[in-house]
């Protein structure tokens, strides 16, 4: 017997497992009916119809790894929002509104200090 | 019979027919898009395959399945096969959470209308599901070992990450209003007030610009900017790997349309629904029907973006306008004290 | 065994064969790849322990972020193409070793425990969110951690750029 208190998360487990049986018959199909015929110029790195010039994977711009790095700190941010926004009415209607919201601003006026500190030093600009 | 066992097969049905429809609304869309755009720029369109080319889909799905399935020599061939299921199942689960009506009376057995409608942290697993779509751009990116790809991937995943947090912060409104992260109670407090539109029209119009940008549409669809990056992350794709990624991209087209919907427009919500509730599954087609109809015309109207400018107005204008909407959205339950 | 069991048994050997997979791999981003499916054997085990909240923030910070991040990082050094080098060096025995001793321990520790047997209540989950934020906000609660939490992000924002972003005139 499944218990209660998964009943939420099963179904999505089923689809996940439908989603994926999907995609397996859809690339076996490909794989099945399509014909196969391949030749040593067939097989290289396309680049506009010339030769493939050095390696196709390389050292990656640092800029991109900021990025990363930035949206994981926002990322955080934004899930400490969500718990806050759930109880939020309550707190209103229990009179304790200008707490909660005094308390949030605290949290997104360090976070945006942090923000400006960013944009002074032309993290977000993209060369 | 077993209890358990009728469950299982209730959710493999439910999840069989969810896949199934979004295969084929994924195939009518790129037909819709097709005919709309032609409409937009004064053409005709697709009009030869069957009546009024209806069939047309159906002969561009038929004609994937007998192209060559084809791998390069130097890819990475785990990850390259790995990365169209990983840009087309996510985009399939996120749908488990949209509710698409109440519940049904089949045969005395109460069938919920969806998935896991009442997942009691619905918004967070739209989420995470969202940002796991990431992996199959990036995945498909490095392992084509080509430099388009390279590119392309770098790129896209560095946009949908920035785009995500606005993404996620114009998720605060509604969360705010309704006091839950479950969709269905979402809707039901749509139900019993207004639609969340009325009340944050900002909102809704800074998450359906980052759910442009994450879902690669134009005028946000750098990664697969052709004129300069030939076909970006899915360069050396063919075959049914490359339709993977096609599928992928245009349900998740349906997929943010039917979370717009949700937040904003009321989700399944419609005159009679509550007397007929079969009725949830077309109030909510004909509004993703809508928002489709809308992003073909964005993407017949507008030019491309240049990147700089699309990361900078990630980061510099879509991140601060979705914070002011989270102050939005505590002013209006303050001074409306809506319920 | 109900199907919870049968689940949590599935997934608890999938992540330790993945886990497995993270160390012994030489592809860098396919040791990756292993590590996210570990970590979302994880949240699977977070939702089996009725920790719903847990589970999607791990999938959205661990695999949706820092996994990322991590992938990135493997881009960034030279020549992760190529699939040189044995992952293992001359102190794989030792480290071998001293993990076998910790499983050891924390099974001994763990053996004599006896609240395992105690099931979450059926009935407690709908507010669990909604628990959470209160012991975030309330006064009375960890109000002062969460706005510490913000520092914290704070000085991690500041020292990622310092360290990332280029100084003024040095790449000229």
């Amino acid at each position: 017997m499944v218990t209660n208190l998964l009943t939420d998360y099963w179904p999505i487990l089923v689809l996940l497992l439908v989603s994926l049986g999907f995609a397996g018959i859809a690339m076996g199909g490909g794989l099945l009916l399509g014909p196969r015929r391949s030749s040593a110029r067939k097989q290289e790195a396309y680049e506009s119809g010339m030769r493939a010039i050095g390696p196709g994977t390389r050292q990656m711009p640092v800029r991109f790894y900021l990025v990363a790095v930035l949206f994981i700190l926002f990322d955080i941010e934004v899930i400490f929002f969500l718990p806050w926004a759930v109880v939020f009415r309550q707190y209103y209607e229990n009179g304790l509104g200008a707490f909660i919201l005094l308390e949030m601003l605290v949290f997104i006026v360090i976070l945006l200090v942090g923000y400006a500190y960013a944009w002074k030093k032309g993290a977000l600009e993209w060369e | 019979m077993n209890e358990t066992l009728l469950l299982i097969i209730e959710w493999t049905i439910k999840g069989g027919l969810l896949a199934f429809g979004l295969a084929t609304g994924f195939a009518y869309t790129t037909f819709y898009e097709r005919k709309w755009a032609a409409r937009l720029q004064i053409r005709i369109g697709p009009n030869r395959t069957g009546p009024g080319g209806w069939l047309q889909p159906a002969a561009d799905g038929l004609k994937l399945f007998f192209k060559e399935e084809f791998t390069p020599a130097n890819a990475y061939k785990f990850a390259f096969n790995l990365a169209p299921v990983l840009t087309m199942v996510p985009a399939i689960v996120i749908m488990a959470v949209i509710p698409w009506g109440t519940q049904i009376d089949f045969f005395g057995r109460i069938i919920p209308l969806g998935i896991s409608n009442e997942l009691n942290v619905g918004v967070l697993f739209l989420l995470s599901v969202a940002s796991v779509s990431v992996y199959g751009i990036v995945l498909a990116g490095w392992s084509s070992n080509n430099k388009y790809a390279m590119l392309g991937g770098l790129r896209s995943t560095a946009q949908m990450i920035s785009y995500e947090l606005a993404l996620g912060l114009s998720f605060i409104g509604p969360i705010m209003l309704a006091g839950s992260l479950n969709m269905a109670e979402i809707i039901r407090a749509q139900q019993q007030g207004v639609w969340y539109v009325v009340y944050l029209p900002l909102a809704a119009v800074v998450f359906y610009i980052a759910a442009l940008a994450e879902v690669n549409r134009s005028p946000f669809d750098m990664p697969e900017a052709e004129q300069e990056l030939t076909a970006g992350y899915h360069t050396e794709y063919s075959g049914m790997k490359f339709s993977l990624f096609f599928m992928g991209e245009y349900i998740k087209m349906i997929a943010v349309s039917a979370i717009c919907a949700t937040l904003f427009f009321g989700g399944f919500d419609g005159p009679f629904v509550n007397t007929y509730p079969l009725l949830g599954p077309l109030y909510l087609g004909i509004k993703i029907f809508i928002s489709l109809g809308l992003m073909i015309w964005i993407r017949a109207t507008m030019p491309r973006l240049r990147y700089d400018r699309l990361m900078a107005f990630g980061w510099k204008v879509m991140l601060p306008l979705s914070l002011f909407n989270v102050v939005w959205a505590a002013a209006v339950i303050v001074f409306f004290n809506v319920r | 065994m109900t199907p919870d069991q049968i689940l949590f048994i599935v997934t608890a050997l999938i992540s330790t064969l993945a886990a497995v997979m993270v160390v012994s791999r030489r592809n860098m981003v396919h040791a990756a790849l292993f590590l996210v499916l570990t970590l979302f054997g994880v949240a699977v085990a977070f939702v089996l322990l009725e920790a719903p909240f847990l589970a999607v923030v791990q999938v959205l910070v661990y695999i949706g972020a820092i996994a990322i991040l991590m992938i990135f990082a493997v881009m960034l050094t030279r020549n992760v193409t190529d699939d040189s080098g044995d992952p293992f060096n001359k102190n794989a025995r030792v480290g071998g070793l001293a993990a076998l001793f910790v499983f050891s321990l924390l099974v001994v520790m763990f053996g004599g425990w006896s609240q395992f047997t105690a099931y979450p209540q059926a009935g407690d989950t709908s507010g669990s969110i909604v628990q959470l934020g209160v012991a975030l906000t309330a006064a009375d609660g960890y109000v002062i951690a969460f706005e510490v939490a913000s520092m914290l992000l704070l000085g991690a924002l500041v020292g990622a750029i310092f360290v990332v972003w280029p100084r003024q005139n040095e790449n000229e």
